[in-house]
């Protein structure tokens, strides 16, 4: 069977990763640079039987995703820095009432109106801690056009898996440039589902091991009449305010990624065993950052790449291995060091963590980077 | 008049919240509060009209037609609400 | 077992509103209608906000979905758009529905989206304890409103029909007989439908502004409505700053999910005969 390849944008492949997935319903507003994305589940979700709605804004939009996924159909948006923050109260609420959604960031640059045609990674705090509370969340950074297309059947089958919201974190240059693709074959993909309660009786919606466990999940409208609210709730799903009801549902909320963290975890790395030198980066800056690697190996110098395709939850396990073996952490962002901050909380000091930021709209030029390996390199 | 129709009155005294709208809105002054709680003080004047089941925010009270006039007296007001409603009527 | 209570999840009774609030009242006159519709309980989607009025949902034995503040409609139009099979029912508030989630509302309405939205509107912020709501009569007192409200109130059936929606209607919480009657024709409307129910708030709007019990409040409900059929017969004076109620506002007009079923008709496939996996894509327009 002959691969299918394509010269794809980004948030094509975004878009035709979520079909892969299962994508049912899709709700949305346009904002630049995700527009292309709404558009294109405009055109391709009738064909599949399902549906597509533009909404009056997108605290709608992602009001509509919960409802329509509560009905057992996969559900998704897309947006940017300006929508994404609109959606966060209702982030949480999936959140809370562990209804698997799919939300799209492609960054652009903020905060405000900002620059929107210009790249920008600074909505990583906000990807993880946007709503208020603590609350369990997935956040995956494709770093090619190629990973747009498996990072959103990741998100889907994550997000399914451990009814959490789950967040595609691209940028404008990631979600616009296009790259010959080659696409896998739907029989190579896992597609996972929520899931699905044993029997109609005795059903309770929240009920799972208190160490993360998962509760199985009945659909809307299939005769279970089982209630979800934005509350804390006990097992039943009916409305608690007991001490140990919301210690217990906060906690079991919260393991569901810590106790599943290594099978989230996924990150790529080149020349990174016995690097002097470690460059961390994620999206589009990894590009120009790997390039810097080359170069700076090439002159010599032991520089090693670990790139991040999920930030949140993030590998602290990874960096502080690696800190304990590197003389310096170079850490390259297009935002004044978020995913640094991390760097240095999980590598306690031992590694020195050069931050490398910009924040003018424009992509890294890998001699930018490498400027800052030699410098750590001294 | 041989034909009067008489009723009873279910009462579920947990929800009761002595609001007083039954007891106000009653054609027939059928109904009184009593320790905060709705009773039928006078069940044999009631017409069936069930404003006060319609009316009632907490569905504690229940119109239901009665075969002979109250001749056991028996005080609706306490209603056991640990047994389900229809245990009353069986 | 009474017909009524087969509706409730007795186990959750008896609710949280306070003694003689009207909410109650209203939800006992949807349960009937719904029961002299007939409608099944297992297709029944039963959505509200935050707010009293939206604890309703909570006591109701249906598919229920207590959501945001004023994101109600949002959440409702996504479950219709994915299952337009359901009766998809919401019941919100006035704070909820006109103040932070008026422009889900106009939106619902413009739409035309088969849901009825059942506003319970007691003049006030009830659950945060008595501030003044975008229903709250000019002039009256409120926690927020010391000296008086300033603000005019909307006229919600004017506002839901210049959106759009195909059945406009206002009850009472007095006129409980009419109020049932009201909701089984707007659960009947193909269309996005719009009962109005005004609600006795004793605790707050009754106390603060003096208006007394729950009697008085009903009373003082009663006197400020006319019935919208009988208004006409009526000489002006009679009718002048009273609020109509009955059937306000009829009219048919193609729902939403039909006409994106129609739009869509000619590439749609069940989901079934798609092997799934990876589907061409025509390149998307830049």
């Amino acid at each position: 069977m002959p691969k299918t390849v394509k010269l794809m944008q980004g948030n094509e492949a975004c878009t035709v990763g979520a079909l892969a997935a299962g994508l049912e319903f899709y709700a949305g507003y346009p904002i630049t640079p995700s527009t292309e994305i709404a558009e294109l589940c405009a055109e391709e979700l009738p064909k599949v039987g399902g549906s597509f709605i533009q909404m009056e804004d997108e605290i709608a939009s992602a009001a509509a995703i919960i409802g329509a996924s509560l009905t057992g159909r996969k559900s998704m948006t897309a947006t940017s820095g300006p929508g994404f923050s609109l959606m966060q109260e209702l982030l949480g609420y999936a959140s809370l009432c562990e209804v698997p959604v799919v939300f799209v960031n492609v960054q652009r640059v903020g905060p405000s109106t900002g620059m929107p045609t210009s790249p920008a990674q600074g909505d990583v705090m906000q990807a993880r801690w946007g709503t208020h509370g603590d609350h369990p969340v997935i956040v995956l950074s494709p770093g090619n056009v190629k990973e747009c297309f498996e990072l959103t059947v990741r998100a889907f089958n994550l997000s399914e898996r451990y009814r959490v919201p789950a967040i595609v974190l691209m940028d404008e240059v990631i979600g616009h440039m296009r790259e010959k693709v080659e696409l896998p074959d739907a029989s190579e993909l896992v597609i996972e589902n929520r899931p699905a309660p044993k029997s109609r009786v005795g059903y309770k919606p929240y009920e799972a091991a208190a160490d993360g466990g998962v509760p199985p999940m009945a659909p809307f409208g299939e005769g279970y009449r089982w209630h979800v609210t934005g509350l804390f709730h006990d097992e039943t799903g009916f409305p608690s305010n007991k001490p140990e009801v919301a210690d217990r549902l906060m906690r079991r909320l919260a393991a569901k990624i810590d106790r599943n963290e290594a099978a989230i975890r996924d990150y790529v790395t080149e020349s990174l065993d016995d690097c002097e030198i470690a460059v961390l980066s994620f999206g589009s800056s990894a590009m120009s950052a790997l390039s810097a690697v080359r170069k700076a190996r090439a002159a010599g110098v032991k520089a090693g790449m670990i790139r991040l395709r999920t930030i949140w939850p993030f590998p602290d396990e990874a960096i502080r291995e690696l800190s304990s073996r590197v003389k310096a952490i170079v850490v390259p962002e297009m935002n004044l060091g978020q995913v640094a901050l991390e760097v240095e909380r999980a590598s306690r000091c031992t590694a020195r963590v050069a931050r490398v930021s910009k924040v003018n709209g424009e992509l890294f030029r890998p001699e930018e980077i490498l400027a800052a390996i030699m410098e750590a390199a001294k | 008049m041989s034909d009067k129709k008489f009723y009873r009155h279910l009462i579920r005294e947990r929800y009761c919240k002595g609001c007083n709208i039954c007891v106000a809105y009653c054609p027939k002054k059928v109904l009184e509060l009593k320790d905060g709680k709705v009773f039928a003080a006078r069940p044999d004047d009631c017409i069936g009209c069930l404003m006060c089941e319609l009316r009632c925010p907490d569905f504690a009270i229940e119109v239901k037609p009665r075969d002979a006039a109250a001749s056991d007296g028996a005080d609706e007001r306490v209603v056991d609400l640990q047994v389900p409603p229809e245990a009353h009527d069986a | 077992m009474s017909e009524t209570l087969s509706y409730f999840r007795q186990d959750r009774l008896p609710h949280i509103w306070c003694p003689g609030c009207g909410h109650g009242t209203i939800t006992g006159a949807l349960v009937r209608a719904i029961d002299r519709l007939g409608l099944d309980k297992n297709k029944i989607m039963l959505v509200s906000g935050i707010g009293c009025s939206s604890r309703a949902v909570g006591y109701l034995d249906f598919d229920t979905l207590h959501t945001a503040h004023g994101r109600a409609l949002a959440f409702a139009t996504g479950l219709k758009v994915a299952r337009p099979d359901l009766k998809v029912i919401v019941m919100t508030g006035d704070g909820d529905c006109t103040a932070i989630g008026g422009n889900h509302f106009i939106h619902a309405a413009r739409r035309n989206i088969d849901i009825t939205t059942i506003v319970m509107n007691n003049n006030i912020y009830g659950m945060t304890s008595g501030q003044y709501s975008p229903m709250t009569p000019k002039g009256m007192l409120a926690t927020t409103a010391p000296y008086g409200n300033s603000e005019r109130d909307f006229d919600l059936a004017e506002l839901a029909k210049a959106a759009g929606a195909t059945y406009v209607a206002r009850g009472t919480s007095f006129h409980v007989p009419m109020l049932i009657e009201l909701l089984e024709q707007a659960l009947q409307n193909k269309g996005f439908s719009v009962v109005e129910a005004l609600s006795q708030c004793p605790t707050y709007m009754g106390r603060k502004n003096k208006i007394g019990s729950a009697v008085d409040m009903l009373e003082w409900i009663k006197g400020r409505t006319v019935n919208a059929k009988a208004a006409a017969a009526l000489p002006p004076e009679k009718v002048q700053g009273k609020l109509l109620i009955g059937e306000l506002h009829k009219s048919s007009q193609p729902e939403y999910c039909d006409e994106y079923l129609k739009a869509t008709a000619k590439v749609r496939r069940a989901w079934k005969n798609i092997d799934g996996g990876l589907r061409g894509c025509e390149q998307n327009s830049d």
